[in-house]
């Protein structure tokens, strides 16, 4: 499937870059923390003095594209956990809530930027054109991670939390000694901001002032346990400890998201450091197809967050500007389906590894003892053979 | 003049040196290894000569070293990062562990992560504790590592200008109490195989194996052996992960006893892999079980305990020994 690009993916490089450029991060008070929102959960549209001119510009087709990502995302999603169900795959980690989340930050992202994502951005893996039928190769068990980084600047997903944190630090300080002006984004969740190595990057970022972007999904849930088991300020405010801006955006507006980390960005790419994008939104679902919530926590919370639906709100702003009518709905729930049918074809065609892949890639230049091993083993099944040949 | 004689330390430097000069991808990070050049003056003049940008000065904060070397690895450079004490290296195991070793097979081959972890290791020289331990066996564990260690001068430049081309990850272990013994270091000479082992000193009776430190003291009791009339050969083997056991094979079939030396800790060290695959190899051939000399299982002592804890040479000519005794 191609993925039709909206203009966010090739920020403006003109004057409404420029004009930002001159903006300071907004001033923190101390208390209440602020929430930088450009659509309401109504699907209003509110004015933002530091943030609208990062999405002054765009047009209807963009906001088109922008819900268009989000719909076929969730739609992506709801196969993937049907299809665990169905014991196609053996888990799956559901982004059900945090599409705009996604979706805005990943469409702030150039195509020359690099992403290090967790293992729940099948969002920001869309934006990338990584085609989401190779992100279930690792949740199926036929391999740990099968796309290539490179191919669309989209690192492989790390399951152990926050370590990639340092990955994408260090690439950016890569990028800063190649002189380059792209930039890094990393992403973690709330649970992850209480792991020593999210906290030694934020260190190193700020020492060796990196272009990177630390954009945090809170979604209120480690698995069970609530954002107030890891933070007692709210997240966004730990960055200014390290020296670098901090702003927490409305996760579930997809506007915010795009505009808040287009700015983020632009400030990594002008050589003034990390920033840290605290984007607050909710899982609505489990953790994992593994998890059950409601251990945990009470379904009120759930019903609360559904009001501020991030594809329900963009919904409605489309509809009340009177940039989409029904045929455009229409058409995406015909291309929604077709995706589905697709994910679910090439999933149950997705066939097992041949076992000698077990030693496959375990070295780059060879090891005497894989080989030794390999040789064993293919001894070891070779006596199978025999035997039915035998007889 | 290419041949010179240098202590280890050094050896390791002008390696780094070369390394620096000939690929500007290289870069030198960890703590204190620039203006200081290092707390053992490993890096000695290398920010200097190349710049705080390639040889850098890094919080102290280990798994975020290693983290964010690879990092840079990804981006193309290749790191060579420097955990100031053995003891120190947890931190940043589990970025070792997890990532490092792992990235390559994850990525389907796709990623290539040539980082060298330079770890001064093991004890002698009367350090406080977490700095004088030996915990190469945690890491030739683990699959994607590789694990060397130089005994002296000349392998640790070869070994070193190896580590840094390899495309996958070397964990170098370096041994502190022989950094300023001095060898001859010949930089235009052609170097053995990274992962060979070599035999250092011929002998008929027995097989002594040790890397590191403890191919010193192999050599003295081999010295004092021949004096009582026993022909003790030693291997160093020089790499822990691959480990060359067709050297070690080829000189237990011929000597028919085998002792290994190390100062880890002997329990599921590196002498008890060499003991089970040696036994496999070449039961036939052995005279005597294979006996190990190392670390105890407890935490390494106090500096005025070390020599009690250390194997040293009468440790070593004990368990030849009882190994001559069958």
């Amino acid at each position: 499937m191609t993925v039709e690009s909206t203009a966010a993916r090739k920020p403006r490089r003109g004057g409404g870059t420029k004009r930002a450029s001159a903006r300071k991060a907004p001033a923190r008070k101390s208390g209440e923390p602020e929430l930088v929102q450009l659509l309401t959960p109504e699907g209003e549209r509110v004015p933002h003095a530091e943030y609208d001119a990062y999405v002054d510009g765009i047009t209807p087709e963009e906001l088109r594209g922008l819900y268009r990502d989000m719909v076929l995302t969730r739609r992506f999603d709801a196969e993937a956990t049907a299809l665990q169900r169905q014991g196609e795959l053996g888990l799956w980690a559901s982004l059900l809530g945090q599409e705009a989340a996604q979706i805005g930050s990943g469409r702030a992202t150039r195509e020359d930027d690099y992403v290090f994502p967790t293992y729940r951005e099948h969002g920001v893996a869309w934006c990338r054109g990584v085609d989401p039928t190779n992100l279930l190769g690792m949740f199926r068990g036929v391999n740990n991670g099968g796309w290539d980084p490179n191919g669309n600047n989209f690192h492989l997903y790390t399951i152990v939390i926050g370590s990639q944190t340092l990955h994408a630090t260090g690439y950016a300080m890569g990028v800063a000694k190649d002189g380059a002006d792209s930039a890094v984004i990393a992403y973690f969740g709330d649970g992850a901001s209480s792991q020593g190595d999210v906290n030694e990057s934020f260190t190193f970022a700020a020492v060796y002032n990196a272009p990177v972007v630390f954009f945090c999904q809170n979604n209120q849930w480690a698995i069970s346990e609530p954002t107030e088991k890891q933070t007692r300020v709210p997240l966004y405010q730990r960055a200014q400890g390290f020296g670098f801006p901090g702003v927490r955006v409305d996760g579930n507006d997809v506007l915010a998201c795009l505009a808040v980390t287009k700015w983020a960005l632009e400030r990594a790419r002008r050589g003034e450091g990390p920033t840290l994008v605290e984007a607050f939104t909710y899982r609505m679902g489990a953790h994992t197809t593994s998890d059950d919530p409601s251990k945990y926590r009470a379904d009120e919370e759930r019903v609360a967050w559904e009001a501020k639906d991030p594809i329900l709100r963009l919904r409605t702003h489309l509809t009340a500007a009177g940039h989409a009518d029904e045929a455009f709905f229409a058409e995406l729930e015909t291309e929604s389906e077709a995706l589905g049918r697709r994910v679910r074809e090439v999933v149950r065609a997705m066939p097992d590894p041949d076992r000698f892949a077990i030693f496959e890639n375990a070295y780059a230049d060879g090891h005497a003892l894989v080989d030794e091993e390999r040789a064993q083993f293919a001894a070891y099944q070779a006596s199978f053979v025999d035997e039915g040949e035998g007889e | 003049m290419a041949a010179e004689k240098m202590a280890l330390a050094k050896a390791i430097n002008e390696s780094l040196r070369k390394a620096l000069e000939t690929d500007p991808k290289v870069l030198i990070m960890g703590e204190d290894v620039g203006k200081l050049g290092g707390v053992f003056r490993v890096t000695d003049g290398l920010q200097k000569d190349f710049g705080e940008d390639r040889v850098i000065d890094t919080p102290l904060a280990e798994s975020g070293i290693v983290g964010t070397a690879i990092g840079l690895a990804l981006r193309g450079y290749r790191p060579v990062v420097e955990i100031q004490f053995d003891g120190f290296v947890f931190p940043a195991y589990d970025q070792i562990v997890t990532q490092l070793a792992k990235m390559h097979a994850r990525s389907l081959g796709k990623i290539k992560l040539p980082v060298v972890v330079r770890i001064p290791y093991g004890g002698g020289i009367g350090a406080v504790e977490h700095h004088s331990e030996s915990p190469e066996a945690l890491f030739a564990h683990v699959a994607g590592l590789k694990v060397v260690s130089p005994s002296n001068a000349s392998d640790a430049y070869w070994m070193m200008q190896q580590a840094i081309q390899s495309d996958d990850p070397v964990i170098f272990f370096e041994p502190k109490r022989r950094y300023w013994d001095k060898g001859e270091v010949s930089t235009e000479a052609i170097p053995d195989p990274l992962h060979g082992a070599r035999v250092v000193r011929e002998g008929t009776d027995l097989t002594l194996v040790a890397y590191g430190p403890m191919v010193k003291v192999c050599l003295e009791a081999a010295a004092a052996a021949q004096e009582e009339g026993r022909s003790l050969e030693v291997v160093d083997l020089r790499s822990m992960s691959p480990i060359d056991f067709d050297t070690v094979q080829s000189s237990v079939e011929r000597t028919r006893r085998l002792v290994v030396v190390h100062e880890a800790p002997v329990f599921l060290g590196t002498g008890a892999e060499i003991a089970a695959r040696i036994t496999e190899r070449c039961f036939y051939h052995l005279e005597a079980p294979v006996l190990r000399v190392g670390g105890y299982h407890a935490p390494y002592p106090p500096a005025r305990l070390e020599e009690e804890y250390l194997p040293g040479l009468d440790r070593v000519l004990d368990a030849v020994d009882r190994s001559l005794a069958y």
